[in-house]
């Protein structure tokens, strides 16, 4: 009879996962036993030695949110007739899954997230590593010079750990992005310096100011200009 | 006060037999050899001007003081969009289009009380050049199945007596007196209806999952949130019978056990809004919504609500959360919305036209809907026939109709003689069908294998002179608009798509462009997070798949076979064909032509901005364009 890790700690058999309270599942041909109610990438993460997922949008300390894909693997529900594409950031464990975390296909779809992302933020040491562990040269398109990878994880963590949204996302599509609520130039009192949000950037793209707030990669100049920024914009007839 | 309150009780129907009673007395007091004049009051034809006819008829009426013999009535879309004013005279149902408040009284006077019939005002055939005289002996309406979108030509919108009158809300009764939940979704399950509003899902399922979710709190929900370019099928129905959707609803929360319901409407759609805010309130005086509805102790509430403009809302995770009040953005589905939805709590959505599918189905039976349509597609579907098409409009037809027979038959072909070239269905996430798939069957499953889908029926006819990267490029760039921005593969991977096609249509495009292009497909397919995503490439693969050679003549001859995109074209004047009309010369914005009268002229390419006005302009064919 098989041992397996249960949440990478103890060793049971595999015939005691009850289906309720534990879920036998297979991830990379590797059977576990977890505790249900949690994702894919949470199980596969406490357990030593098994499956290779990588995530960026992604944080123990906040919510799932399945915005960069890269965790992306392949599960069947059926047994293995029948494999899917799903983000494991978010897809709950369940009884007799197959997982498969690195296969060729994922590979691809991997490394064609990459070279989107490598595209839009080329000077980003995180995104530089990933795209030389996935095989990524140099993107087929233009070079843009942003940091931010708009994952989400500042403006989470300013809501969910600090009960503020002194952030938000604005706007849809490309030209979305973490700004002031009302796309103010400014923070508001909201904001408590706390550094939360430049914490959890996974690519840097939030630095802390000189006056204890944090510098959104939308308006990377210092706040004391802002002002004049804005004196000059009120100046102007629109 | 008092008397507004008696009344408002009296009108109130308390069980199925006071509404049998209701419905008999409607019955009676209508005179059916009464003439009745319908307008369509749809928002195509208010746009040609249908409410300066409706005036102009109540004019009439009133100054000849025929309010007893001449019923009048403002009608929701009849779907012949394309002739618009549509005027029927019941009970003959003689057909007048394009009507101008100038027609009235000589319609009031010829045909009303002379019992003739006005000829010029009537639809002439374009094949057999004959005039048709009534409504269902047009071609347009001839070949259509009309089992949904029928009573929107025939019932007043804003009056609840009349879809009583035509048997509305007998489903309802039906189900409350005779019905256990269970059985209605066994018979919903039975009829094979599948969702209307894209993605095809079986109804049943649907709603048996949601029953079976244990929640004290449920919500049903009504996706009118139609965003597609081209498509308005939802609105007309939601305008033209909104207790239709209502009663679907109805029967809906009662088989799952909600008391409180959403329509989700865009704010584009101010008529559908105020005619389903009518509906929601006539119902509610008559106690078929509400409290206790009809007696049977059941409650059900409807609020509607205005989306924000966000095409992805009609995604349905996106709805919720802009219902919740957060940012529509959607969220993954790995736990179906009919189990954990708004607020967490169990929510069915359907789209508007599957409501209006569930009265049909629990009063005829599924026995007689499955009858309709192909093995994996029952019923009929309600289509938006637009574009380079001589009768634009909306069409009902049993699924399983061939593409040809649509765009022939009914849509009457291609105007002003072009070729057909490709048909665009199911939203700017569908794809693009050539000619020689023009007799394959029309489903769910039989678009999906052409690489399009049926989505919300959005059907867009193309000529000869469309040119395909063009049109791939127009979705994409639409998506990219629409694209929320959450999900790498989405945001990046569409704007990357359009970057590529933008340059293939200038003429700076690459052989490898195209292997990009399907790379970045795959990407969105397996990794984007909602459908909006997922399906987001169709219109380039598609059109990859039967127009290679269109993107071929753009990347190495630097061609635009249509003559579409302005990069890839030139002018240039024939002297032998030019007559020196001087018409090319006068239209031309910029002055690029010169030349004397009678004389052959020249087109200067500097001065040239490629508007096409000259090639137009010209009787002669002498303004060439390559």
């Amino acid at each position: 009879m098989a041992k397996v890790w249960i949440d990478g700690e103890t060793t049971i058999d595999v015939e005691d996962a009850d289906g309720v309270n534990s879920v036998s599942l297979t991830v990379d041909d590797k059977e576990i036993i977890v505790s249900t109610g949690q994702t894919i990438l949470e199980a596969v993460q406490r357990v030593d030695g098994i499956g290779n997922i990588p995530a960026l949008c992604n944080h123990p300390a906040v919510k799932p949110y399945g915005a960069c894909r890269i965790c992306t693997v392949e599960v069947s529900e059926d047994g293995g007739s029948k494999f899917k594409f799903v983000a494991s950031c978010l897809y709950p464990v369940k009884q007799g899954l197959i997982v498969r975390t690195n296969t060729d296909k994922i590979k691809k779809l991997r490394k064609g997230i990459i070279e989107l992302m490598l595209a839009r933020c080329p000077n980003v040491k995180r995104i530089q590593e990933l795209a030389e562990e996935y095989g990524v040269d140099k993107p087929r398109f233009v070079l843009g010079d942003q940091d931010c990878i708009l994952c989400g994880l500042c403006v989470r963590a300013c809501q969910e750990i600090m009960g503020k949204s002194a952030i938000s996302l604005v706007n849809r599509g490309i030209y979305r992005e973490v700004a002031a609520p009302f796309y103010a130039y400014e923070l508001t009192e909201e904001c408590i310096g706390c550094g939360d949000c430049a914490f959890v950037c996974p690519t840097g793209a939030i630095e802390m100011g000189d006056d204890g707030r944090p510098i959104l990669p939308r308006v990377k100049i210092p706040y004391a200009e802002i002002e004049a920024l804005m004196k000059k914009e009120a100046a102007t007839p629109s | 006060m008092v008397e507004q309150v008696r009344k408002l009780l009296e009108k109130r129907v308390e069980s199925v037999a006071e509404l049998e009673k209701l419905r008999q007395s409607i019955v009676d007091k209508k005179d059916s050899s009464r003439t009745c004049i319908s307008v369509c009051g749809g928002t195509a034809c208010r746009a040609a001007g249908s409410e300066a006819v409706v005036d102009a008829f109540i004019d009439e009426i009133e100054k000849r003081e025929l309010q007893v013999q001449v019923e009048m009535k403002e009608t929701g879309c009849h779907g012949f969009c394309e002739r618009g004013p549509l005027v029927v005279i019941e009970p003959k149902k003689i057909f007048y289009q394009q009507v101008k408040p100038e027609d009235v009284t000589e319609i009031i006077a010829e045909t009303v009380l002379g019992g003739k019939v006005v000829e010029r005002l009537l639809y002439v055939d374009p094949v057999t050049s004959q005039k048709i005289t009534y409504e269902p002996d047009v071609p347009f309406y001839k070949r259509q199945t009309r089992t949904i979108f029928g009573a929107n030509g025939e019932i007043d919108p804003t009056n609840i007596e009349d879809y009583i009158a035509s048997g509305g809300y007998s489903a309802l009764s039906k189900v409350l007196t005779g019905m256990k939940p269970q059985q209605i979704i066994d018979e919903i399950k039975k009829s094979g209806l599948r969702g209307r509003g894209g993605g095809g899902f079986p109804t049943g399922r649907k709603w048996q999952s949601c029953r079976d979710a244990k929640a004290d709190i449920k919500y049903v929900i009504c996706n009118a949130d139609e965003g597609d370019p081209g498509a308005y099928q939802d609105r007309s129905l939601l305008e033209g019978n909104p207790h239709s959707v209502l009663e679907g609803m109805i029967i809906g929360a009662y088989v799952i056990g909600s008391h409180h319901g959403y329509i989700y409407v865009r704010n584009e759609y101010p008529l559908a809004v105020r005619h389903a805010r009518i509906a929601i309130e006539q119902a509610m005086d008559y106690g078929l919504l509400g409290e206790n509805i009809m007696g049977s102790g059941f409650d059900f509430t409807v609020t509607i609500n205005k989306g924000g403009g966000a095409f992805v809302c009609g995604e349905s995770s996106a709805l919720m959360a802009s219902l919740e009040g957060k940012i529509g953005e959607p969220k993954a589905k790995y736990v179906h919305m009919s189990e954990k939805g708004l607020w967490d709590s169990p929510s069915l959505l359907n789209n508007v036209k599957t409501w209006a599918n569930i009265s049909l189905i629990i009063n005829k039976g599924a026995d007689w809907y499955s009858k309709i349509g192909t093995a994996g597609s029952k019923g009929t579907m309600i289509f938006s026939l637009v574009g380079n098409i001589n009768n634009t409009g909306l069409v009902e037809v049993p699924m399983g109709i061939t593409l040809r027979e649509m765009i022939f038959d009914i849509g009457g072909g291609i105007p002003n003689g072009k070729k057909f070239k490709a048909v665009q269905t199911g939203g700017p996430s569908g794809g693009c069908i050539p000619e020689q798939f023009l007799d394959t069957p029309v489903d769910f499953d039989e678009l999906t294998k052409l690489g399009s889908m049926m989505g919300s029926g959005g059907m867009i006819v193309m000529d000869e002179d469309t040119c395909m990267v063009d049109v791939a490029k127009y979705f994409v760039e639409f998506l990219k608009g629409e694209s929320c921005g959450k999900c790498t593969p989405c945001r990046e991977g569409i704007n990357r798509m359009s970057e590529i096609l933008s340059g293939i249509t200038r003429g700076k495009g690459k052989r490898e462009d195209l292997d990009t292009l399907e790379d970045l497909a795959g990407i969105l397919s397996a990794g984007a997070l909602c459908a909006l995503g997922q399906t987001a490439a169709n219109p380039v693969l598609s059109t990859l798949r039967y127009f290679r050679d269109e993107y071929l003549a753009h990347i190495d001859e630097k061609k635009c076979p249509a003559g579409i995109c302005r990069e890839l074209i030139q002018y240039s004047i024939d002297p032998e064909k030019c007559q020196g009309c001087l018409r090319c010369l006068r239209a031309c914005p910029t002055g690029a032509i010169t030349g004397e009268k009678r004389e052959a002229h020249t087109l200067n390419r500097g001065l040239c901005i490629k508007c096409g006005a000259c090639y137009d302009v010209c009787k002669f064919n002498a303004v060439i364009r390559q």
